[in-house]
């Protein structure tokens, strides 16, 4: 029997910009093994979410907890110590590191001990050993010395997912993994990220309606700040609300 | 200590308050719509001292002078936009601070070697000079009044501008949003043009204005400068209204705080050293005013998350 | 096979001692004085590179450690000349004119100052931080200024050149060795620095702050560590830079010397390990074969700085060895 405890859990989480309720009441977990898709119009609310969720951003009211632990006062640097693994929307790398910089900064994170003054890094046996593993499992090894900046927008993807690895998190957090991968892409992304949730449940904001329903457990879906449903992939299809939300997105797009 | 004492120096501050808001105005209005940081403005505010020196030599007329300091900042301001500055705006701060230091130089040396290394004069005209009396029975220049007055009627025409005219809600659009406003169709080389160049206008009068009572000289800028970034931090980059209250705030500061420091410290310690840490502290306290607004409100009184 | 760059950087060292070395045989003293002055300015330029190369910290106000590191100098020195002890109560503090303790005092105190400025400025970011460090070089600058008992505005003289053990520092071509020696042991520990899991981090703090954090790194931690180990290392070549000219005075905190510090960095190539060292020899020859023509040579200084800002950003050991090759 696999342990149900959520390994986050978020509570009543509230923000509001002036006038502008961007998070009302937001309630929703992770369990282990799975991967709960946040889906929802542009303008839902799903970064803000995301930002509180990470520590970048503080909630109103409402509590988070990560592996039973509160979290709402914690930053997003504690957050990471405490195993929130992320990738971010926009790719948030060193453009001027090659590959292996990027994940090997990733691997000292995940040790610590960065006020190291003397020691070559790049020559850190047991850095690169946690790095080349990383990039193994996304399949960049190849391109372990090249500068990230001359890579591809599918293959800087890859690097998140790598560098996020090396923390060997215990959830992750994943803001539009598959934004601007075209179909094969998204096909090997999304093989990936079925085999990882094994290791570490993922939280996926997506706007890749194939990715979701072929992925996710269950679905949460977030419309004007507030979760109106959540369920599994069957359950959201169904759901009158669900289609009224997303039905006058179709006909507008 | 008596309460006219004190009260002439909180003139002094006021009408010192006043001349540092002409200079932060510019900076601070060059930063909020173009996300520039500008070293150079200094060197504009030497540029309308000179030149009112050179006009109120000439002609005799004062009032030629401020027209002709207004004038020359603001030539000098547009074509040193046109020709430098443009391309700055998409480069990092780090950029912009050596090419505007460059600029410093250039501006520096130039003026040195066209008017030489000594001071020019700039006077009072007779009809500015002179005490006048004040209800209460004080005597103040009328010069430094004058000043206080044509600083106050600045800012009221400048807030009249960004609140009432079609100008002004470009430069409120433009710092609100950069791209926005060039997709909407508004000219922005114009836009950033007119505003560099009002900013240095600015900063030119405050530079003639301030000559006829100290000198004129290459580098004269350069403490006013460092003052205005104060006081920008403090009231709030891209805030008018900040750096109205952090110009006033700073003037008084550093006046009462010279004048007073000294008189403080002469009541416990001997006269010598009271003078000196008086001094010392004095030159210190607008710099840990700075720093304990900062402690307080990290982006200045007035100022947004940038 | 070394890269172009580690080729570049042993030819340069190797000239800044050659030159002063082939001075010395043909008895040239005043080209040795000018090698010295090109190590230390190198070397406050290299304090400076280490916040704003590595950690991208635009700190416009790196001559308050430079003129920390002379006063430190200046005070001991001439608490010494005078048999003046600097404090009698509660302990007994005399100066000193032995070098190694007055650049221990140097270091101390500026990265002491470093740690101080850097805690409140790096609250901040962008522009602010720019004004803020701005502000508090100019804030010790005004305070030299009116502190009266070193000279004020007029500076302080020492009269002898400080002392080295073993050595005879009144000799040009010792102390040029001395200042040279430091600047070696400084470049190799920035080359260390650089390359060691710090430099990782800071480097990646300048490009990507969110990601640093979010593998569990904290950015104003790194970026308060890079600050004062630069101060230190910035406020070491002032006191070096005193003792040079027997001479230390407010002109030293000013924010013109923080700009020409920059200038050093940027003219070389900042980021670039011997960047500073460039700059710095530039600069001197700028000064001395420019100004030899017109007093007003800072023009062409502006001039060259606005130029390869606008169309050279590399610097010119960017211009010779191209893009920084990355570490390994």
């Amino acid at each position: 029997m696999t342990d149900m405890t959520p390994v986050l859990r978020v509570e009543g989480i509230s923000k509001s910009f002036g006038a502008l309720k961007a998070s009302d009441n937001v309630s929703l977990d992770l369990r282990p093994g799975e991967i709960h898709a946040l889906i929802g119009p542009n303008g839902a609310g799903k970064s803000t979410l995301i930002k509180q969720i990470s520590g970048s951003l503080r909630p109103d009211s409402g509590r988070i907890e990560v592996l039973g632990r509160d979290v709402t006062d914690l930053d997003t640097v504690a957050r990471a110590r405490l195993g929130l693994g992320r990738t971010f929307q926009i790719s948030s790398l060193a453009m001027e590191f090659t590959v292996l910089q990027n994940v090997v900064l990733g691997a000292l994170g995940a040790r610590g001990r960065a006020f190291s003054f003397f020691r070559n890094v790049m020559k850190d046996k047991a850095l690169l050993e946690t790095a080349c593993r990383a990039l193994e499992r996304v399949g960049l090894q190849e391109e372990a010395q090249r500068r990230t900046a001359d890579l591809s927008h599918g293959q800087r993807r890859q690097l998140e997912v790598a560098v996020a690895l090396t923390l060997q998190p215990k959830l992750f957090l994943m803001d539009e993994p598959m934004a601007g991968l075209g179909a094969s892409g998204s096909k090997a992304l999304t093989g990936f990220l079925d085999e990882l949730r094994q290791e570490a449940p993922i939280l996926l904001v997506e706007h890749d309606m194939d990715a979701v329903f072929a992925l996710a457990d269950r679905i949460s879906v977030l419309v004007y700040g507030a979760v109106i449903a959540t369920g599994t992939a069957d359950e959201i299809r169904a759901n009158a609300e669900v289609r009224r939300a997303y039905l006058g997105e179709e006909d507008a797009a | 200590m008596s309460i006219l004492l004190i009260l002439e120096q909180v003139l002094n501050g006021l009408q010192f308050g006043v001349m540092l808001f002409l200079m932060a105005a510019g900076l601070t209005l060059v930063f909020g719509v173009m996300g520039l940081i500008n070293l150079a403005h200094g060197a504009l505010y030497m540029v309308g001292a000179f030149a009112a020196a050179a006009v109120a030599g000439l002609t005799g007329s004062f009032l030629l002078a401020l027209v002709a300091s207004l004038a020359a900042a603001a030539a000098a301001g547009a074509i040193v936009e046109v020709a430098v500055i443009r391309r700055l705006y998409d480069r990092d701060h780090l950029d912009q601070v050596l090419a505007t230091f460059a600029l410093i130089l250039i501006f520096s040396e130039g003026t040195r070697w066209i008017f030489g290394s000594f001071p020019l004069f700039l006077d009072v005209p007779d009809y500015l000079s002179g005490p006048v009396t004040l209800p209460g029975g004080i005597e103040y220049p009328m010069y430094r009044l004058t000043i206080i007055a044509i600083g106050l009627v600045v800012a009221a025409a400048l807030f009249w501008l960004i609140a009432r005219t079609r100008i002004g809600i470009q430069i409120r659009a433009g710092e609100a949003d950069r791209e926005m406003i060039a997709a909407l169709g508004v000219d922005i080389s114009k836009l950033y043009t007119l505003v560099f160049a009002l900013g240095a206008a600015l900063a030119g009068l405050a530079g003639a204005l301030v000559g006829a009572i100290q000198s004129v000289q290459v580098g004269m800028g350069e403490p006013v400068l460092i003052l205005a970034f104060v006081v920008i931090v403090i009231g709030g980059i891209g805030s008018i209204k900040g750096a109205l209250v952090g110009a006033v705030l700073v003037g008084l500061t550093d006046t009462l705080g010279k004048v007073f420091l000294p008189q403080f410290f002469g009541l416990f310690l001997e006269p010598a050293s009271a003078t000196s840490v008086g001094a010392s502290l004095a030159s210190m306290l607008i710099y840990i005013l700075m720093a304990l607004v900062l402690l307080v409100r990290p982006s200045g009184l007035y100022g947004g998350s940038n | 096979m070394p890269t172009r760059e580690t080729t570049l950087n042993i030819a340069l060292a190797a000239t800044l001692l050659a030159v002063p070395l082939l001075a010395l045989a043909m008895d040239e003293i005043f080209i040795i004085t000018l090698a010295t002055k090109v190590a230390i300015l190198a070397l406050a330029g290299v304090g400076l590179n280490i916040a704003l190369g590595i950690g991208g910290l635009v700190s416009l106000g790196h001559a308050a450690f430079f003129g920390i590191g002379g006063y430190a100098m200046g005070i001991l020195a001439a608490h010494a000349q005078n048999y003046d002890p600097i404090m009698e109560v509660p302990f007994l503090i005399e100066g000193t004119n032995q070098m190694p303790i007055i650049w221990l005092v140097a270091i101390v105190a500026s990265a002491l100052a470093a740690l101080v400025i850097g805690a409140l400025s790096l609250r901040t970011s962008g522009v602010y931080f720019i004004m803020i460090t701005l502000a508090f070089g100019q804030m010790l600058y005004y305070f030299a200024i009116s502190w009266s008992a070193y000279g004020g505005e007029d500076g302080q003289s020492i009269w002898v050149r400080n002392e080295f053990p073993g050595l005879n520092t009144l000799d040009p071509i010792q102390f040029f060795l001395i200042a040279y020696v430091i600047l070696c042991v400084v470049l190799v520990f920035s080359a260390r620095l650089a390359r060691s899991p710090f430099g990782l981090a800071l480097a990646a703090a300048r490009q990507t702050e969110e990601r640093v954090m979010t593998v569990g790194l904290t950015p104003f931690h790194l970026r308060l560590v890079a600050f004062v180990i630069s101060g230190a290392i910035t406020g070491l070549a002032g006191a070096l830079y005193a003792d040079l000219n027997r001479f230390v005075s407010p002109t030293m905190l000013s924010w013109h010397t923080s700009g020409e510090i920059m200038v050093f960095v940027i003219i070389g190539g900042v980021g670039r390990l011997f960047g500073p060292l460039v700059g710095a020899a530039v600069f001197i020859l700028l000064e001395h074969i420019l100004g030899g023509f017109s007093e007003y040579w800072q023009i062409f200084l502006g001039l060259l700085l606005l130029l390869m800002v606008l169309f050279a950003r590399g610097g010119l050991i960017g211009a010779v060895a191209g893009r920084e090759v990355a570490h390994d």
